[in-house]
């Protein structure tokens, strides 16, 4: 999950990362493309009707949720019409799926203002935290995890693998607003060095993304650690051993290309859930990004904000899934197949 | 199971040691704090703000409350809102699972494509949406990290069910008549059990976490509770007066969440199979799996002529091994081997698993696997010494080595031209246009089509067959001295195997390449050889030719065993030798011997000792003692049967690479 | 192609199971394709068909549709005249059973052989308790000690799990039984023991059995008939005997010549391009 470490702790069978056997439609992109279509539009629309559903399963009266229980009649009727509550729920999935198609998601309650303003307003300072704690946590976690997994292969150097697996597991076990936490305190208060918060600087973005990839470097990186051990030991390093390579282009030519599909599928979940995180790291930075945004709005009850903001999010969920597969059947075309690979 | 094997699977694995005490000592804390500290957490004294010291260890708050005390009395809080929502999840998330696998088709999948799409989503926005209906506050804290965590629960279930579902037991229950959800209940929960304990663990901890957040951004527990996650949300805003207030409940959490990962990563390994046994076995040659064999005993069971003069050895061999032995920790899987190959020679190794004929292969190869040891008097390819360190260009290019899995045997994510030229590119300089030219017409002569295609495709492209010619193919692109095929055709069709025997008769009569040729086939072995070196337990027991494994003429009696129970080599309907060729072949028992696998620890149940070894102390050389026929038609194993059975099979843990 | 099929020994007028112009496709939509293209045979009561195929002949999509896991997209599975339902419950379960081809996944690592022969005797309850003796018995008819009962299944050598497995698949009493590749995983002389284990059954229990296998050599050991599938046709049929003397298809004859230690293998021929 999104604020601790994406990965479970503990290592897990392949059947935890690998998805459900897919339908079989053929090979290649052009079945990738259908299946992929098809499982996008269906989270879509997953997405839109949760998102939807926020309102009309609020409890009680949702008027008087929003407005407060001592709300003059008037009030309440005013809150009615402007969500449409005295209209059919189809009706009002119409409106809600033309406010969605119209780009304008609503109005919001506390600022009168179209929820895609305030969206398109705070989306590029959540997308400056999570682009690089990304990128920096894939060129953390795969150096570190191969070398390791390299030098303790076969049960080598093993208080290297104890120190690695204590360290890396601390790390990737700590809630990232505890890392941003201490790490304020170390940093921007017994230091100095750095600011604590805002967005003003590019130095204010330091804390933030280190904070943000710490704990999916460290999770990806036990992963790919084992995941190097796993494939040291398959028949075709022994082949390519035959083939007396150097031990430098043993292992990037012939483990590494085998390490990225399983990388990239669990970097798949940790990068989603790092989604997450970055919604309650903002907070702590008091980072005008998404994050601080929607948890405003959830104490404040604005719920048109809330569902263009989740929806937002969801979008970009979908948006990296879909990345990480497309670089996937790039890497590995048996994953074009149907379902991602397993050992 | 045992209880002393209890203590050492506890004992062995000190990661879930840890997690256990961590998580204990948690769960103690959280009985024992708020009744003994909620007076110094929650009453307000005039203390306010007090750095760390003696009569607070970590400080006070604004309010005078003992920081330390608050974050102790918040665990039972932290931990039983965790314990609520993982319940909830899990038993939900698993139910969900597993239901799906007796719903129909099309509600399975409806569902199964439900649950991948939820599972998309990090789960944090689904816990938003939640406390978004639900509004700030601790129940609703609890329900919108119990729902998110759902989906994860239910995909690994579904999906580990379906792994079992696969499995051969599930399928004969079906036939057998069980019903739908008695098979759910009685083989694939018990048997999915492990890694849901595993991720139940780590999903706690995620849960405890998630809470967390939620009381720390505000949505979770609200004033005047107090749970860790809240502790820290109200110390933020003092953080630049008093740093200190955050490290007691950081502490709380960083802790949790190593004890709860420590704790995942030691059931994990309990519940592993592979890493169940003490010491992991040397993944690698098939045959490594051989029974120990005391190297004391060697003496009486050299073949006839031991190292030196008879059949199997010829003079100015251009591969000499003399004396070979391999180890493993302390089991000799080769036990003083001696042959030589002459140039343009085939010498075949034939054997039943754990015989040692693949790990001889490997010693020759210099790819044993790590921790297995070999030595040798000799071991030497023409000028080229074995034993040290030979250059690796010319170990590549005067050695070629065919393996057995084709499918294995090739890296699956690299194209195969890459893989076939690989040798020549780098250990002969050949360019990377002419050494796809050469491979290509190399594949056309061996009537692979479209070799220019091929060698674009990758592994997965080709059936099992085409890619083990090839490989072969790719082996003599250097032109060697000597090939080393490892049970070249064990994985193929007959014939596929009927061709790639051709193959490698072809190369030798063309190319002059001598052959060292591993198969457990005796008929295999008998069609290509000139000689055959007959392997049990890791030693050579007979020496002898392909001609006379065709025509039978064979003289030694553990060979003409092996003939006796070939099927090929019998009458139709005959039937087949069943006897084992082992120490107590003497007293060899009809119909009903008793069961004597192993346990896991590797001790026969029986209580024979495990390193009695088969060949133990039988003369070889003459009729086996009190004179049993051995070629005879007695049916059924011995006592020991099983010190070769067992290693003959593969080892529990392939069960979970199928 | 189907070579027509019927056994042209005695059992003709009696033929326990009947198939019929057996038809099976495996996936949907345009990924359907088609394993079986209408075969037809028949084996009498108390004999062994042998079932005959390289890799993705579809021998063992017709065990599997045999025993009700696929359905046939056409022609007929008639036992004792009677159309065959897909083989579930305890009626199922009296008709047909399965030896599996792996040993290791064919039981249930969590449950002892008791348990799991019990299973087979009860499939509700499962109850070890009533059923001991017969238990018993079946561990004693394939050579195990019944004392062993209480193991489990990973204490046990793939070959006797072999055995165990066999003792399974007839502690239902079946009107017969399909053996799928079972030799394949062990080792010579295992497998050795398995066969004279299965004549010996064969002759005591006069089984009616569909003996499925890529080895012609352990063929020739079990079965009275034989028939050879390629690519889902069945394209060889007959006795055992005459058919491995003289085959009728020259693919069987090209089988039968592929096997090293059959006197027409030839090993310096070119290979037949195919």
């Amino acid at each position: 999950m999104s604020a601790g470490p994406a990965v479970p702790a503990g290592p897990l069978p392949a059947a935890a990362v690998r998805r459900a056997p897919g339908l079989r439609l053929g090979g290649g992109w052009a079945g990738f493309a259908v299946r992929r279509a098809g499982g996008l539009l269906m989270s879509m629309l997953l997405l839109v009707v949760v998102t939807f559903l926020i309102v009309p399963l609020l409890p009680g009266d949702p008027a008087r949720a929003i407005a407060g229980t001592n709300s003059s009649p008037a009030t309440l009727a005013a809150i009615r019409e402007r969500l449409g509550l005295d209209e059919p729920m189809t009706t009002r999935f119409v409106h809600y799926l033309g406010d969605i198609a119209s780009g304008r998601l609503g109005t919001s309650f506390r600022f009168d203002t179209p929820v895609a303003d305030i969206v398109s307003t705070r989306l590029p300072y959540t997308v400056q935290l999570v682009i690089p704690a990304v990128l920096l946590s894939l060129l953390i976690a795969v150096p570190l995890g191969m070398a390791v997994g390299v030098l303790t292969r076969d049960g080598r150097r093993r208080r290297l693998g104890v120190a690695f697996g204590t360290i890396a597991g601390l790390l990737a076990s700590a809630p990232v607003y505890v890392v941003a936490t201490l790490l304020i305190v170390l940093f921007s208060i017994s230091l100095g060095l750095l600011p604590s918060g805002g967005a003003t600087t590019p130095s204010a973005l330091v804390l933030p993304i280190t904070a943000l990839c710490i704990g999916p470097a460290f999770a990806i990186a036990r992963v790919v650690r084992q995941e190097t051990a796993s494939v040291l030991a398959q028949d075709y390093m022994r082949t390519a051993r035959g083939h007396r390579l150097g031990s430098v282009r043993l292992h990037l030519r012939h483990a590494l290309p085998n390490l990225v599909t399983s990388v990239l599928t669990l970097s798949g979940l940790v990068l989603t859930s790092l989604l997450g995180g970055t919604i309650i790291l903002e907070n702590v930075f008091t980072y005008p990004g998404l994050g601080t945004e929607v948890v405003q709005a959830i104490i404040y009850k604005d719920y048109p904000v809330i569902q263009g903001i989740i929806l937002v999010v969801g979008m970009l969920a979908l948006l990296v899934n879909l990345l990480v597969d497309v670089v996937l059947g790039i890497v590995d075309p048996r994953t074009l197949d149907g379902g991602r690979r397993g050992h | 199971m045992a209880t002393d094997t209890t203590v050492r699977r506890w004992r062995g694995n000190p990661s879930l040691l840890a997690g256990a005490v961590i998580l204990g000592l948690l769960v103690v804390v959280a009985l024992v704090a708020p009744p003994l500290l909620s007076g110094s957490a929650e009453t307000l004294t005039d203390d306010a703000r007090l750095g760390p010291g003696a009569e607070h260890l970590l400080g006070t708050d604004a309010f005078g409350r003992d920081v330390l005390a608050r974050a102790l009395v918040a665990t039972r809080l932290t931990l039983l809102m965790a314990a609520a929502a993982t319940a909830v999840s899990f038993v939900v998330g698993v139910a969900i699972g597993a239901l799906v696998h007796l719903a129909p088709r099309w509600l399975r999948e409806t569902c199964l494509r439900l649950i991948d799409s939820a599972v998309a989503f990090p789960s944090l926005v689904l816990a938003l949406v939640i406390a978004a209906v639900l509004g700030p506050g601790t129940g609703s804290a609890i329900v919108a990290i119990a729902v998110a965590g759902v989906p994860g629960f239910a995909r690994l279930t579904a999906n580990l069910a379906a792994t079992v579902a696969d499995k051969d037991y599930v399928l004969t229950a079906r036939l057998l008549g069980v019903p739908g959800p008695r098979i759910l209940t009685r083989h694939v929960l018990p048997n999915i059990s492990g890694p849901l304990l595993v991720l139940l663990s780590s999903s706690f901890t995620l849960s405890l976490l998630d809470i967390s957040s939620l009381s720390f951004v505000g949505l979770g527990v609200q004033s005047p509770q107090y749970d860790w996650g809240r502790l820290l949300n109200e110390a933020l805003p003092s953080i630049f007066a008093q740093p200190s207030v955050v490290l007691a409940p950081s502490i709380m959490l960083i802790v949790t969440g190593v004890g709860a990962m420590l704790l995942g990563d030691g059931v994990a390994s309990l519940v592993d199979p592979r890493t169940r046994g003490t010491a992991p076995a040397p993944t690698g040659a098939a045959d490594t799996a051989a029974p120990a064999t005391p190297a004391k005993e060697s003496r009486a069971l050299r073949a006839p002529g031991g190292a030196g003069a008879t059949a199997g050895t010829e003079p100015d061999g251009l591969l000499t091994v003399d004396g070979l032995t391999v180890r493993a920790g302390d089991r000799t899987l080769v036990d003083d081997v001696s042959f030589t190959i002459g140039a343009g020679r085939i010498v075949g190794l034939v054997g039943e698993s754990g015989s040692g004929k693949s790990t001889i292969a490997m010693a020759v190869a210099g790819l044993l696997p790590e921790g297995v040891r070999a030595n040798a008097t000799r071991l030497a390819l023409g000028d080229l010494d074995l034993l040290g360190t030979p250059p690796g260009r010319r170990l590549a290019t005067e050695i070629g080595i065919v393996y057995q899995d084709p499918i294995g045997t090739f890296n699956p994510a690299l194209r195969l031209g890459a893989q076939l030229t690989e040798v020549a590119r780098t250990h002969l300089g050949t360019s990377r246009r002419q050494a796809r030219r050469d491979m290509a017409r190399a594949l056309a002569d061996i009537h692979v089509t479209e070799p220019e295609r091929r060698l674009r495709q990758h592994p997965h492209e080709l059936s099992g067959g085409m890619l083990q010619r090839a490989s072969i193919a790719s082996a003599m692109t250097t032109n060697p001295r000597l090939l080393i095929a490892d049970e070249p055709t064990t994985a193929l069709d007959v014939t596929v195997q009927a061709e790639v025997l051709r193959q490698f008769r072809r190369i030798n009569r063309e190319h002059g390449t001598a052959m060292l040729f591993i198969s457990h086939d005796i008929g295999v072995v008998g069609v290509l050889c000139d000689t055959v070196l007959v392997l049990h337990g890791g030693r050579v027991v007979d020496r002898t030719t392909g001609r006379d494994l065709r025509r039978g003429t064979v003289t030694h009696p553990y060979t003409r065993a092996l003939l006796a129970a070939t099927p090929a080599a019998v009458e139709a309907g005959a039937p087949l030798s069943a006897v084992r060729w082992t120490a107590d072949t003497a007293t060899a028992q009809p119909d009903g011997t008793p069961l004597d696998g192993t346990t896991p620890d590797g001790k026969p149940v029986d209580g024979t000792q495990p390193d009695k070894a088969p060949l133990d102390g039988t003369p070889l050389d003459g009729t086996p003692a009190h004179g049993t026929p051995l070629a005879g038609t007695t049916a059924h194993g011995t006592p020991s049967d099983d010190l070769s059975d067992t290693a003959a099979d593969r080892p529990p843990a392939a069960e979970g690479s199928r | 192609m189907s070579a027509t099929a019927t056994a042209p020994d005695a059992g003709t007028a009696d033929p326990l199971l009947r198939v019929e112009d057996l038809t099976v496709e495996l996936g949907h939509g345009a990924a359907a394709r088609r394993v079986l293209k209408g075969v037809s045979f028949d084996i009498p009561r108390g004999s062994t068909l042998a079932l005959v195929g390289e890799s993705g002949s579809g021998k063992t999509t017709l065990a599997r549709t045999l025993v009700g896991v696929h359905r046939p997209s056409g022609g007929r599975i008639l036992v004792d005249g009677a159309p065959l339902r897909a083989a579930r419950g305890r009626e199922g379960a009296a008709t047909v059973q399965m030896i599996p081809q792996d040993p290791y996944s064919s039981f249930d690592p969590r449950r002892t052989v008791a348990q799991s022969l019990a299973e087979a005797l009860d499939p509700i309850r499962a109850r070890v308790g009533p059923v001991r003796t017969r238990i018993a018995e079946l561990l004693g008819q394939v050579s195990l000690d019944p004392d062993s009962m209480d193991r489990y299944p990973h204490e046990f050598s793939g070959g006797q799990r072999q055995r165990l497995a066999i003792a399974r698949a007839l502690a239902p009493r079946p009107r017969f039984v399909i053996a799928d590749e079972i030799t394949s995983a062990l080792d010579l002389t295992t497998q050795a023991e398995i066969l004279n284990l299965l004549a010996d059954l064969r002759r005591r229990l006069s089984l009616t059995m569909l003996f499925i296998s890529h080895d012609l050599a352990v063929v020739r050991h079990v079965s009275d008939t034989v028939a050879v599938l390629l690519h889902g046709d069945l394209v060889e049929f007959g006795p055992t005997a005459a058919t491995f003397a003289e085959p009728e298809h020259p693919y069987t004859a090209r089988l039968l010549a592929s096997v090293p230690g059959d006197p027409r293998f030839r090993l310096d021929d070119e290979p037949a391009t195919v």
